[in-house]
This record gives structure tokens, sequence and C-alpha cells, in this order.
């Protein structure tokens, strides 16, 4: 009678009701991955000034409604793409780039400051194509970007970059925020997008 | 010598499963936070193209506009035409301004100047959707997008 001591609760069955749990969990976890391509829009503007860019500083990309891609004035495969912007973007053509590392073929882009990407794309292009092409231009700064800082710096301008934004970044990180500006005004992203055309 | 082999005689004790159910929480803990349910329900196909060349899009401070042909379930209903969804419902082109208004006004005061518009654009779609898309963005002056992807690249080099 003295003796009243609660019988103790049966936890056998707690690790199933765990686990039961634990898998519905597992199953509906989308672990968010949104990542993309960043692009600022120009801003809305009544009148345009009006611009003297000479033709051989102007990279014209278009992508017509079958997919196809014109680049330069020649047709091109998607996988060329990259290589075409580089040699562009990286030409050197007046001299006055030292970094420069292209042909320095004058009928090519003066030099990395002036050189403009533009894109052209039908109305009937598909949305894959499209991110391709965006996609594969980018590439092509960031190749040369990555050149540059590692040859200045010693270290690659994507990974800083992305190791910035994701936290993971040891040391200073103001200094190197300086050395990420300095690397991107010598290849200046210059992506132009020209309106679709409504295809005949 | 009997002293020791008193204790071999048995069978192999039980393993002790008592922490069993602290590791199992451990786990589930660790899925309920990272976990976050789906909040918009997809009206449209979302298969995104394929980048590598990709930023991270900050959170807090993003609205989402998805596009692309009606889902499977709603094709009937709504035919294949490439179609604009914001929150929980398809939007006209023209709408599209209170839409994004509306979708603005729930971000934090401080972030909504900062607003980035995310695009979760179906890889079959048309550019010239897009391109409507981003013309009212101008007009609506939210000018910085990113385009999201999925992760891969499918041009080789």
């Amino acid at each position: 009678m003295g003796r009243r001591a609660t019988p103790e609760v049966n936890a056998g069955s707690m690790a199933d009701i765990a686990f039961l749990l634990l898998i519905f969990f597992l199953v509906t976890t989308t672990i968010e991955k949104d990542k993309g391509i960043a692009r600022q829009l120009p801003p809305k503007q009544d009148e345009q000034p009006p611009v003297d860019i000479k033709e051989k500083n102007i990279f014209v990309v278009t992508v017509n409604k079958e997919d196809q891609i014109l680049a330069d004035n020649e047709l091109m495969d998607i996988q060329d793409i990259r290589q075409a912007a580089i040699s562009f973007l990286d030409n050197g053509g007046d001299g006055s780039c030292a970094y420069c590392k292209g042909e320095k073929d004058l009928t090519s882009s003066d030099n990395p400051e002036k050189a403009i990407i533009t894109v052209k794309s039908d109305r009937e292009t598909s949305y894959k194509t499209y991110i391709q092409v965006q996609n594969e231009l980018v590439a092509a700064y960031n190749f040369l970007r990555d050149r540059e800082s590692e040859r200045l710096f010693g270290f690659k301008f994507t990974k800083v970059k992305s190791a910035i934004a994701t936290g993971d970044f040891k040391g200073n990180e103001e200094k190197a925020q300086l050395k990420l500006k300095e690397i991107q005004a010598l290849f200046p992203m210059k992506l132009s997008e020209a309106e679709a055309k409504k295809s005949q | 010598m009997s002293k020791f082999n008193k204790k071999k005689g048995g069978e192999l004790p039980a393993v002790n499963t008592a922490s069993l159910p602290d590791i199992v929480f451990m786990l589930l803990f660790f899925f309920m936070v990272v976990t976050v349910l789906r909040k918009d329900n997809m009206l449209v196909q979302q298969k995104l193209p394929k980048a590598d060349q990709v930023e991270k899009l900050k959170k807090d401070r993003s609205v989402f506009i998805y596009a692309g042909k009606p889902s499977s379930r709603y094709k009937e209903k709504f035919g294949t035409e490439g179609k604009i969804q914001i929150g929980d419902k398809y939007t006209d082109i023209n709408s599209l301004e209170f839409a994004l208004s509306e979708a603005r006004s729930k971000l934090i005061p401080e972030l909504q100047g900062k607003v980035v518009v995310g695009l979760k654009v179906d890889e079959d779609t048309n550019v010239g959707l897009l391109q409507d898309v981003k013309e009212k963005l101008r007009d609506l002056n939210m000018v910085k997008i990113i385009y999201i992807t999925a992760p891969g690249n499918d041009v080789q080099q």
C-alpha cells in the first residue's frame, strides 16, 4: 500500500511515431534552391539620347523563331557563342587595353570598355534558347573576369563573389568587395537587349 | 574457471535502443526547420531552363512571377497558350500592374524599394510573353529581375 510509484510509460513506440513524422517531412521537403541570372532592366525613358557607337564595337546575337543563332553575322551553334564572345571582348583593337590577350583585330572591338553585346530575339524564340544564350554570354564575362582576378589577386572572381553572397567568405569582406569592383571595371558587363521583333 | 564461463554462456545482449528516439527526433527537427511548404499552387508548367552562371536570390525582397503553359489538369479549361501566374491565380498582362503591387505590399516596408522580381518561366514559353512582362516591369519601375533557372547546363563545351 505504501509504495505508489507511477508505472513507467512505455516509450517503445516513440521511435515509430518520430520516424513517421520524419518520413513525412523528408518527403515534403523541397530545399529551396532559387538561383538565376540577374539582370537590370533599362529604366523607362521617353527619349533615348542618341549614342554614337561604332559598329565594330557591337556584338549582335540574334535568335530567330527557329532558335537558330546568328552572332556577328555568322550562323553559329550555341556551343561556339561563349568563345566568340570572349574573343570579341578580349580583342583590344585600339591597343589601349593592356590586359587584353586577344588578336587585336581592327575590325573587332576597340577595348572592353567600349564593347557592347546585344541580344535580339524573336517573339517566338523559346525561352530555353534565350536563357542558354544569356548564360553563355555571362559565362564569357565570368571567364575573363576570373582570368584577370587570378592574374592580379590570385583568386577566382566568381568564387569569391559567390562566397560573399552566401556568407562563407573568410577574411576582409570590404577589401574583397573593392577588388571585385576593380575587376568588374576591367570587363564591365554591357549586355543590352533589343526589343523582341514580331515575326512575319 | 567457472567464474569466467558463467557470463559467456548467455545470448548476445540486445542493443540498447533507448537513444533511438532522440536521434530520430533530432533528424525530425532538422527537417521541420528546413522545410518550406510550397506557398503558391502551381497553375502553370514549371520546367525551368538550365544555367550555371547563376547568382543567389535574396528571398526577403523578391516577388515571383510564374509563366508557362497551363499545367496538364488545367489544360482543358485554359488552353495551351502561355499564361502568367502571380500568387495563386492567373493574371492577365493588363492586370499585372495591380497584382504586382499587391505582391510587393506583402514585403516588409524597408525592402519594398529594393524589390527583385523573380521570373520563373517554363522553358517552352515564347520570349514574346516575357517581353510583355518586362515591358510592364519597366513601367512599374521594378527594374531588378532575376531569371530563375535550374542548376546544370545543356550546352556541351
